[in-house]
């Protein structure tokens, strides 16, 4: 009898919501080209650390004191007297670079597979979207422990609104809600950190999903697999997102949080990068710190508004670094999607671009010298003729054909005994006497190293052409 | 497209020229799992420190449960005369006073490692040297135009910076004692050992569980990565 109550329970709530429709449509019965590699763990670790961004938040603003005289204190009360209140902490400052990095890294999966083009156009804005949301999320979050470089660095860039004519001033004003930051601006600041824009997230989350199983997923091949189905009316090469890709993706979650604990239990600071040193210092409105530095995630972008000379243009180029990524669907004229299929003009441009962000990441964390502003520039440059460029090399490049089916690419799994066999090349044995006894010792090997070296350049190059 | 390239790669060179010259940090050796050196150094800090600077966010109990010592006997070594077990360290100088005295406001400690470094931190407090230029009638070599006077002049003694001229630019290249303390060289750098790796302490306490617990949490993430593995391998078979 009890089982009988049970199901009707069920049955009254199914026929009253389409849970069964909604978990066919995006999970049992929504299929996936099966060749999914490395590149497409990051779309789900970047749920996965959205959730674990919520949590974490939901618990440290149960302890934390939005105001100016206080908010210090409590992050180290957090840390210090609240049970396990340093690991939800720690959970949550290194979530918030671990977001950018899983971030990034999915947006270059869709740069290098043309996940943006045609008919994707809409689930990339709304990534992008994401993307911008979730800057401003950070940022605003980066006020909150109200430490010298949180107070500092809001300083320099809600001062930037000033550089904009005629408004600026009045509006940088309104931003902060005083003429310097204080604790209006940190009251604000931590209304929209913990509500209006995580609401916004989970919106533009839901967007993004929903536009993108309409149109279904992109894969490494860039081919729609919906051209091709079976007689029952499934793509031949896709397989169900569930049970096949969440069991994938759970063993991509092992790895990450794997990397996630290590850096929370050993390296929290990251040696400055995820929690900088001088936010060790309470802010302090009277003392400006020498060296004032985003948080490794922006520094990309401060370095293209440091490289230009005018504030005003700086800030354009800056926001208009962002903005140009949302064009990118229409920038790429070219007829085929993925990087495998493309001609050797776009892969150069692809590392040429990789280059330039790196670069300004570094240079945007280093003291403004003569050198670096240079080098800025030239990233910079760099940075927008990829974007810019990109309708031209796009249109002109040679594309090789593209096939009607996936094809098939060595797994990770197929590759192990290839890095094996490069481990060994490099090493090589050396016998030993040890208590009378002949042991064997491995010993890095130079000329190996140097083969496998070549080997890897030339592969580079080939690949690039 | 080449040339480009290698115009870039010749641009990244002077990257890692940018590092700049000046004395070289000490290398700190601190072990937090040494609570004997702790408890000298939290007494240390008490006995030179404390009467500028707090270190707001300690309390002598958390000394004694953090390093398994008797709450008695931190209040008899370690505590000054008065404090009690469940008091803050907090230093008796009013801030006012401090001001007028020395021109700046000695900051509370409890954070001063996670700002500085343990290595910036020994090489700060064995960096004094005479410089009768200056109030104090000492100078830094990590810290120049210190407000702070040397506090552990009695057990390091006195010292004289080597100057030489490079490139037109004086520069000090080392230190002499002139006149010795009540320490020798070798307790006088054990001694600032232990009140830095009491103020690694200060910084995070939870710093010793974070890293004991590390390992296990870390285990249990790679079993459960294998057994995720093997799930997927297994369901996978039929994916060709």
């Amino acid at each position: 009898m009890k089982k009988n109550y049970l199901a009707s329970c069920g049955n009254w709530f199914l026929d009253r919501f389409p849970l069964t429709k909604l978990w066919n449509d995006h999970m049992a019965q929504y299929y996936a080209p099966k060749n999914f590699n490395f590149w497409y763990f990051f779309g789900s670790l970047a749920l996965l650390v959205l959730v674990n961004q919520l949590v974490t938040g939901i618990l440290l603003t149960m302890n934390y004191k939005p105001d100016a005289g206080l908010a210090f204190d409590s992050v180290e009360y957090i840390m210090r007297e609240v049970p396990w209140g340093w690991l939800v902490r720690y959970m949550h400052s290194t979530g918030a670079s671990a977001f950018f990095l899983v971030v990034y890294l999915h947006m270059f999966r869709g740069l290098i597979y043309g996940s943006f083009k045609q008919p994707r156009e809409l689930v990339w804005i709304f990534g992008m979207l994401l993307f911008v949301a979730l800057m401003a999320e950070a940022f605003m979050g980066y006020l909150l422990p109200w430490g010298q470089m949180s107070y500092w660095g809001a300083q320099v860039i809600i001062s930037l609104f000033s550089a904009i004519p005629v408004i600026g001033d009045d509006l940088s004003l309104w931003v902060r809600g005083d003429y310097v930051i204080s604790d209006a601006t940190l009251n604000r600041f931590f209304a929209f950190h913990v509500i209006s824009i995580p609401l916004i997230l989970i919106m533009l989350v839901f967007l993004h999903i929903v536009a993108l199983h309409e149109v279904g997923s992109n894969n490494p091949d860039g081919i729609e697999i919906k051209a091709s189905k079976d007689p029952w009316g499934h793509p031949v090469d896709g397989i169900p997102f569930h049970p096949y890709y969440t069991v994938k993706d759970i063993v991509g979650v092992a790895v990450f949080i794997f990397f996630f604990a290590t850096v929370l239990f050993y390296m929290p600071e990251m040696g400055g990068y995820f929690l900088e040193h001088a936010n060790f210092i309470p802010a302090d409105p009277l003392a400006t710190p020498e060296h004032i530095a985003p948080v490794w995630y922006f520094t990309p972008f401060y370095a293209i508004l440091r490289a230009i000379p005018d504030k005003f243009a700086g800030v354009i180029a800056m926001g208009g670094a962002i903005v140009v990524l949302f064009l990118l669907p229409w920038l790429d004229r070219s007829p085929v999607k993925s990087i495998r299929y493309r001609g050797g003009i776009y892969k150069k441009a692809i590392l040429m671009f990789v280059i330039s962000f790196l670069g300004l990441g570094y240079l945007g964390m280093q003291a403004p010298t003569a050198g670096a502003t240079i080098m800025a520039r030239i990233f910079t440059a760099m940075y927008f003729g990829f974007f810019l460029l990109m309708p031209i090399y796009t249109r002109w490049e040679k594309t090789k054909p593209v096939p009607k089916q996936l094809t098939d690419q060595p797994t990770i799994e197929d590759r192990i005994p290839g890095w094996k066999a490069t481990f060994c090349e490099m090493v090589k044995e050396v016998p030993v006497e040890k208590d009378g006894a002949t042991v064997m010792r491995k010993r890095p090997d130079t000329s190996g190293i140097i083969n496998v070296l070549i080997r890897i350049a030339k592969n580079l190059k080939a690949s690039l052409d | 497209m080449k040339k480009i390239l290698q115009i870039c790669l010749l641009l990244l060179v002077p990257l890692g020229a940018f590092a700049s010259a000046g004395i070289e940090l000490e290398d700190a050796d601190i072990d937090l799992t040494d609570h004997q050196s702790l408890e000298n150094g939290a007494h240390l800090y008490v006995q030179y420190c404390l009467g500028c600077h707090s270190t707001k966010y300690i309390r002598y109990l958390n000394l004694a449960d953090d390093f398994n010592i008797d709450q008695q006997e931190i209040l008899q070594k370690v505590a000054p005369e008065g404090a009690g077990i469940y008091d803050k360290m907090l230093t008796a100088m009013n801030g006012h006073d401090a001001k007028k005295w020395f021109g700046t406001t000695p900051p509370d400690l409890s954070l001063i490692a996670r700002s500085r470094g343990e290595d910036w931190l020994v090489s700060y407090l064995k960096g004094f040297y005479q410089d009768p230029s200056k109030k104090t009638g000492v100078n830094n070599t990590v810290f120049p135009d210190v407000a702070m006077p040397n506090p552990l002049w009695q057990l390091q003694g006195e010292q004289k910076a080597i100057v030489k001229t490079i490139d037109g630019r004086e520069v000090i290249t080392g230190l002499v004692i002139t006149e010795a303390g009540a320490m020798t060289t070798k307790q006088f750098d054990k001694a600032v050992n232990d009140i830095v790796a009491f103020l690694v302490y200060a910084g995070e306490p939870a710093q010793v569980q974070r890293q004991s617990m590390g390992k296990y949490v870390l285990l249990f993430i790679l079993m459960f990565g294998v057994i995720a593995y093997l799930l997927k391998k297994e369901y996978w078979k039929d994916v060709h």
